[in-house]
């Protein structure tokens, strides 16, 4: 477990060298240095985490095999709602103290989090299929997911929209925190509007206190689709850079920049 | 307090010298209305079941189309500009240009959404909460929808991206409003339905109009 | 025979000063100007110059506080625009290119609401007073649409009488006018640098006023 202390305390380390790593020029080296450390650490919690799910979790009486799809469809959606909390984070500091790298932070990890809420809808519908003989039932988490992802693409349409991109970092974040306030609102409505419809309602486990060894695999998976995460964003944000910064002197020096 | 006055006056007058984008609006409600029986089918039973979803996802859709003349004629022609620069706060010269809208677009639907629900058999406590959860409604999607509105100002592509960003925000008003009028025609308790319009309306009066201004000042820099 | 609304306030009384220091503007990915000082006080008007694209617009918003400088500072009589940006703006009038009226109101419904707007209480008879020293006696009911351009301009100069803004950043404001209407911008705004006020322009011809300084970028 040391693993994850070192991840978050190179995390913690960025935040509070913040300024001296808040220029464009100084970030990109230093993520191309942390992505191959990431990539492992996904790769090492990806194999524990699949271990325990595939091997190690009991079978369920009432679901056999195929509930196993939870470890998947579970931390995705973890991951889909954090990384739109980070996102909005991102842009949001970029708001206020107009540093351009937060907001293509922002927009590094918005295709990213929109992946995870689409996989934890794909694989709630493979849930759903064997369980209730339907690809899709009207359930308020899956529902409140769906609404997640209409937000990402937003969010993502938006940006691609302006073209002045200081003027769609800007948009972008109030966009983004607009959003994350509306989320807990439109959660509680949705579920709101399941009970008092009376609909399908999915549940994780059937049984009041979930095995320890489901909850370790849930966790492992999700650590490591964030270690995935973290990575993916990390070489998106420096492709970003790349394009934004390209007029300026350390880009055209750059080996392997034509 | 005279410049709020004075800029939902000006938009008042600017309607009346071109009513038919109003008019068009109010237009585009009672035909949409119309085509899901049409497309449904006229068991009674079935439209007084369907009518608070109808009513309500159309006047939401109507809203979202009122939209975008809230700030792009001023955008083009410069007044938006020389609101800004105006020793009036922006804050209130956009709040007062949201009420404009809702006074000319929102209010309008409630008004006219009981005559729909006739058509769709509601009984008249049923009419009661049409109106008074789309009076409490509209304002909320007025103010929300400004957002969507000064965050899209003179983007390409812009009347169908204000709808996919705005929509989703639409959703809780949208349960809540329906909601309340489903309960009503089967007699279960509407109360808590109308606390929760309430609620989000104030979060909405609260926020939106500077989240709108911080957007519009984005849009003309 | 001119006529004046009023006495034109006495602005030499507070004697104003605009002061911009080491400006940078960047639009998009180019940096149009970097380090730029620029002060005009109180009697005095700038003509910035420059090519086509060279940033005089930009330089012209940065100013009125529309956009924010890459870098540097704009002090209005000593503070900070950004302080308070309600007093700076009450102070200011800025006209672009485009004529910020509203097509489908008269020229008096235009100018009664903007000065509304804008916290100045005036009687009608003092805004069509201002509309028929700029020739558009007749025209006041009419809705704008119907104005010719030169007209529509000539309702921006009743403008800029009623706002009684103690700095006019104007760009391009030669522009679209006849010579009749040109001399009368010209008298106008002589008569408020004269009075104390202050005035930066762009404009690609010479202007025809004295005693400008000329900022070229």
């Amino acid at each position: 477990m040391s693993s994850i202390l070192d991840s978050r305390s190179g995390r913690t380390n960025q935040l509070v060298n913040w300024f001296k790593f808040s220029s464009p020029a100084t970030f990109y080296p230093l993520a191309g240095k942390l992505i191959p450390f990431f990539w492992a650490l996904a790769i090492i919690f990806g194999i524990a985490g699949l271990w325990i799910s595939f091997f190690v979790a009991p079978v369920d009486a009432v679901q056999g095999q195929g509930y196993r799809i939870i470890f998947v469809h579970v931390p995705a959606s973890w991951m889909s709602m954090f990384i739109y909390i980070m996102m909005a984070i991102w842009a949001g500091l970029g708001l206020v103290f107009n540093t351009r790298l937060s907001a293509m932070m922002a927009q590094a990890l918005a295709p990213t989090g929109a992946l995870m809420a689409f996989i934890s809808l794909w694989t709630g519908a493979f849930w759903g299929k064997p369980m209730w003989g339907a690809w899709w039932v009207w359930d308020a988490r899956l529902t409140s997911e769906l609404i997640l992802l209409f937000l990402y693409l937003g969010f993502m349409a938006l940006q691609a929209s302006i073209d002045d991109p200081r003027r769609a970092d800007k948009a972008g974040a109030i966009l983004a925190l607009v959003g994350v306030v509306n989320v807990p609102i439109i959660y509680f409505s949705v579920k709101w509007w399941n009970t008092l419809h009376q609909g399908a309602s999915v549940s994780i486990n059937k049984s009041p206190s979930m095995a320890h060894t489901m909850l370790w695999g849930m966790l492992l998976v999700a650590l490591c689709f964030w270690m995935y995460s973290i990575a993916i964003a990390l070489m998106r944000v420096r492709t970003i850079i790349l394009e934004r910064e390209s007029h300026s002197d350390w880009v055209r020096t750059l080996e392997g920049v034509k | 307090m005279s410049a709020f006055l004075a800029i939902i006056r000006r938009d008042l007058l600017l309607v009346m010298r071109r009513k038919s984008e109003v008019l068009t609006i109010l237009f585009f409600f009672v035909i949409v209305t119309s085509l899901f029986p049409l497309g449904i089918g006229a068991d009674t039973a079935l439209l007084r079941k369907i009518a608070p979803g109808v009513i309500w996802v159309t006047a939401l859709l109507s809203t979202m189309l009122g939209l975008q003349r809230l700030f792009a004629t001023d955008f083009a022609d410069g007044t938006l500009e020389q609101m800004a620069l105006s020793p009036t706060p922006l804050a209130l010269l956009v709040g007062g240009k949201i009420a404009a809208h809702w006074l000319v677009c929102g209010l309008p639907l409630a008004l006219l959404a009981p005559v729909i629900g006739i058509q769709f058999d509601l009984d008249a406590s049923t009419l009661g909460t049409v109106i008074l959860t789309l009076l409490i409604g509209t304002p909320i999607l007025s103010l929300i929808g400004a957002i969507g509105a000064a965050l899209t100002l003179g983007v390409r592509g812009g009347g169908v991206l204000l709808s996919l960003l705005v929509l989703p925000l639409y959703i809780p008003v949208l349960i809540f409003g329906a909601g309340a009028v489903y309960a009503q025609s089967v007699g279960l308790d509407v109360g808590g339905h109308y606390s929760l319009l309430g609620a989000l309306l104030v979060l909405a009066l609260f926020f939106a109009p500077w989240a709108t201004t911080a957007a519009v000042r984005i849009a003309i820099e | 025979m001119t006529t004046h609304i009023s006495e034109p306030p006495n602005l030499s009384l507070n004697p104003s000063s605009l002061r911009a220091n080491a400006l940078t503007c960047v639009r998009g990915e180019r940096t149009l100007f970097t380090g730029l000082d620029l002060e005009v006080s109180a009697g005095e008007w700038l003509h910035v110059r420059g090519e086509n694209g060279i940033g005089k617009t930009s330089l012209l918003r940065l100013l009125s506080g529309l956009t924010k400088p890459a870098a540097g500072e704009i002090f209005w009589n000593e503070q900070l625009i950004s302080a308070d940006p309600s007093e700076y703006h009450r102070n200011l009038l800025f006209l672009g290119h485009r004529d910020s009226l509203k097509e489908d109101l008269t020229a008096l419904e235009n100018l009664s609401i903007a000065t509304a707007l804008d916290g100045i209480a005036l009687t009608e008879d003092e805004i069509l007073l201002a509309l028929h020293r700029f020739g558009l006696r007749g025209r006041e009911d009419l809705p704008v649409n119907c104005l010719s351009a030169g007209q529509k301009r000539r309702v921006l100069l009743a403008r800029l009488l009623l706002r009684q803004a103690k700095l006019w950043i104007l760009d391009e404001p030669f522009n679209a006018l006849d010579v009749r209407a040109v001399e009368m911008l010209s008298e106008l705004i002589l008569e408020h640098i004269a009075s104390g006020g202050m005035a930066i322009m762009t404009s690609h011809q010479e202007i025809p006023m004295p005693n400008g300084r000329v900022v070229q970028l």
